[in-house]
């Protein structure tokens, strides 16, 4: 058949074809109110490899071309677990994932509670260490938020909720920015999470040594014990998720180094979203209850060794049985 | 199907049976739409800043958040939501496809733009330029962990007139690449020089058997017959 000929017989079942993708593309139709898509799109499929076949214009076959993919853009597509089953990502997915990277986790933990306490112990030891590893300007700022006279002063009349909202975008913006990094400077052969992970715990540790040294213990330990359960744990799964990558790169096992980073990319991508979730309820957590005053410091505890449990349990225990809930 | 060696373009076959030619974009178109979402990103904060800061408390908060979702979400969102395409992106008529030719969707979005904190390491996307370079199919590392690769959106061309001639069958049969050399000359003579025209033509003269002044009006007749009834 002749170029010419071919053409004006198919002419308008391409155009037809055009306006549905067009109509698609702009998500004014959803896919299933056109059942005969695929049949069309697999008509122009047909045309496309005749007119390959028989060498015809590339002006007729660029177009078609361009419509057969903007077809197979709308025909496939990969199934986003994200948005399809939440429920069953945090009731079950996400521990199941978290045991099942044990090593990742147990390294990640390992480093970053590991430089957290010791480096608490030093300072809480030898006091003057403190100024080699965090700014004096910063320790000063950090006296300043956390001295029992000054924060009797100004928290005596009750936090507005406008104070909240306030920090709670801080914290939302700011921890989860840290564990992003955590995560993806682990591209890096694991080092640049390595380097998080132990950085972060030298901060905190050095912090937190300092403030219980100089006596401001009870502010600053009732302040943190509630959020830190999410906080901290979520840091140290970022960092895993990062170690995972890195070690994708090290040892690909028989895969190329492309496509083991590609796999573990795609698992330590699910491990940073329920990082992100801990997150949430850290930052919401920090904001809401930990900064109340009104409530007494022992209550605090109670309720932050009572949220440390629960996220254990949660890590340890969730997701167990084989049909897990759904 | 044959591929020339010092081409860019990437294939895909899909289940029909077919092959899909894409084009990845190189480091500079890139660079440009990033440049550009850049520039949108600034100002769009800029904008939403000043309100928000009359506000007091609550705008600081609401700002931060802001900032959080413009610095992490902004690529992600875009490119899930808009066909796979930032502004900056559809500014240079670029998107975002999976390595099979698919729509991106969340996770792979989330990977390459949350990994390209690395690809701007130590400074200025050096490590992404690098890796970008050096790969065939120009992908940073955020693109290869998640599998994602730049094309380039394509319009289609307009129809070029090929010249008037008599419609003209050959003796002989062509074969495939060579019906194709044939109307690809014929249909890009508008851009070619009379000089030049005449300089393609004439090496077909001899197996056309037509003297060298002719064979550019010999083969846009063979063109014509090729497309249309003889």
């Amino acid at each position: 058949m002749k170029q010419s000929l071919f053409e004006s017989r198919h002419q308008p079942q391409w155009q037809a074809f055009a306006e549905q993708l067009k109509q698609l593309e702009q998500g004014k139709r959803k896919a299933g109110d056109m059942a005969d898509f695929p049949h069309q799109y697999r008509r122009l499929c047909q045309h496309l490899a005749l007119a390959q076949e028989r060498g015809y214009s590339s002006y007729l076959v660029d177009p078609l071309q361009q419509l057969a993919l903007r077809g197979h853009q709308q025909l496939y597509r990969h199934r986003s677990r994200l948005t399809a089953n939440i429920l069953s990502f945090v009731l079950a997915d996400f521990p199941r994932l978290v045991r099942e990277q044990w090593r990742f986790v147990l390294i990640a933990g390992l480093l970053f509670f590991g430089s957290l306490v010791v480096v608490a112990l030093l300072v809480y030891l030898f006091p003057e260490l403190v100024y080699s590893i965090v700014s004096p300007q910063q320790v000063a700022e950090m006296q300043g938020m956390y001295d029992p006279e000054a924060s009797r002063l100004g928290r005596l009349a009750d936090r507005a909720a406008s104070e909240d909202w306030m920090m709670f975008g801080y914290y939302v913006m700011h921890n989860i920015g840290i564990a992003f990094q955590t995560f993806a400077a682990g591209l890096l052969f694991g080092l640049g999470s390595v380097f998080f992970l132990i950085y972060n715990g030298l901060i905190i540790g050095a912090i937190s040594g300092h403030l219980t040294e100089i006596g401001y213990g009870q502010t600053f330990w009732s302040f943190v014990i509630g959020h830190g359960a999410f906080e901290l744990t979520a840091i140290a799964l970022a960092g895993a998720a990062g170690l995972q990558l890195g070690w994708a790169l090290i040892a690909p096992g028989r895969l190329t180094r492309a496509e083991s980073l590609r796999l573990a990319a795609r698992k330590s991508m699910q491990m940073l979203c329920g990082v992100m979730l801990l997150l949430l309820i850290a930052a919401f957590i920090e904001a809401y209850w930990s900064s109340s005053t009104t409530t007494a410091a022992w209550i605090k505890y109670l309720v932050g060794a009572v949220l440390w449990l629960l996220v254990a349990a949660y890590l340890t225990l969730t997701g167990r049985t084989r049909h897990a809930p759904e | 199907m044959q591929s020339a060696p010092l081409d860019t373009r990437y294939q895909i076959e899909t289940p029909e049976g077919i092959d899909l030619p894409l084009r990845p974009a190189g480091l500079l178109p890139r660079a440009l739409a990033f440049a550009f979402d850049l520039g949108v990103r600034g100002l769009a904060m800029g904008i939403l800043l000043v309100p928000l800061a009359l506000l007091g408390n609550i705008g600081i908060g609401l700002g931060s958040l802001l900032l959080f979702l413009v610095s992490w979400w902004y690529m992600v969102l875009f490119e899930v939501l808009n066909q796979g395409s930032s502004p900056g992106k559809q500014v240079m008529g670029l998107r975002v496809v999976q390595d099979d030719g698919t729509p991106i969707g969340w996770s792979a979005s989330l990977i390459r733009n949350l990994l390209r904190f690395v690809d701007m390491l130590p400074f200025g996307y050096f490590f992404g330029a690098v890796s970008c370079l050096q790969h065939p199919h120009f992908k940073r590392l955020g693109d290869l962990a998640a599998g994602t690769l730049v094309i380039y959106r394509q319009q289609p061309a307009a129809r070029p007139k090929i010249p008037q001639a008599a419609p003209l069958g050959l003796p002989f049969t062509l074969e495939l690449n060579e019906q194709r050399a044939i109307l690809g000359f014929a249909e890009r003579q508008g851009e070619l020089s009379a000089e030049r025209v005449h300089e393609l033509a004439s090496i077909l003269a001899m197996p056309l058997q037509v003297p060298a002044a002719r064979a550019a009006e010999q083969l846009n007749g063979v063109a014509r017959g090729l497309l249309g009834p003889t």
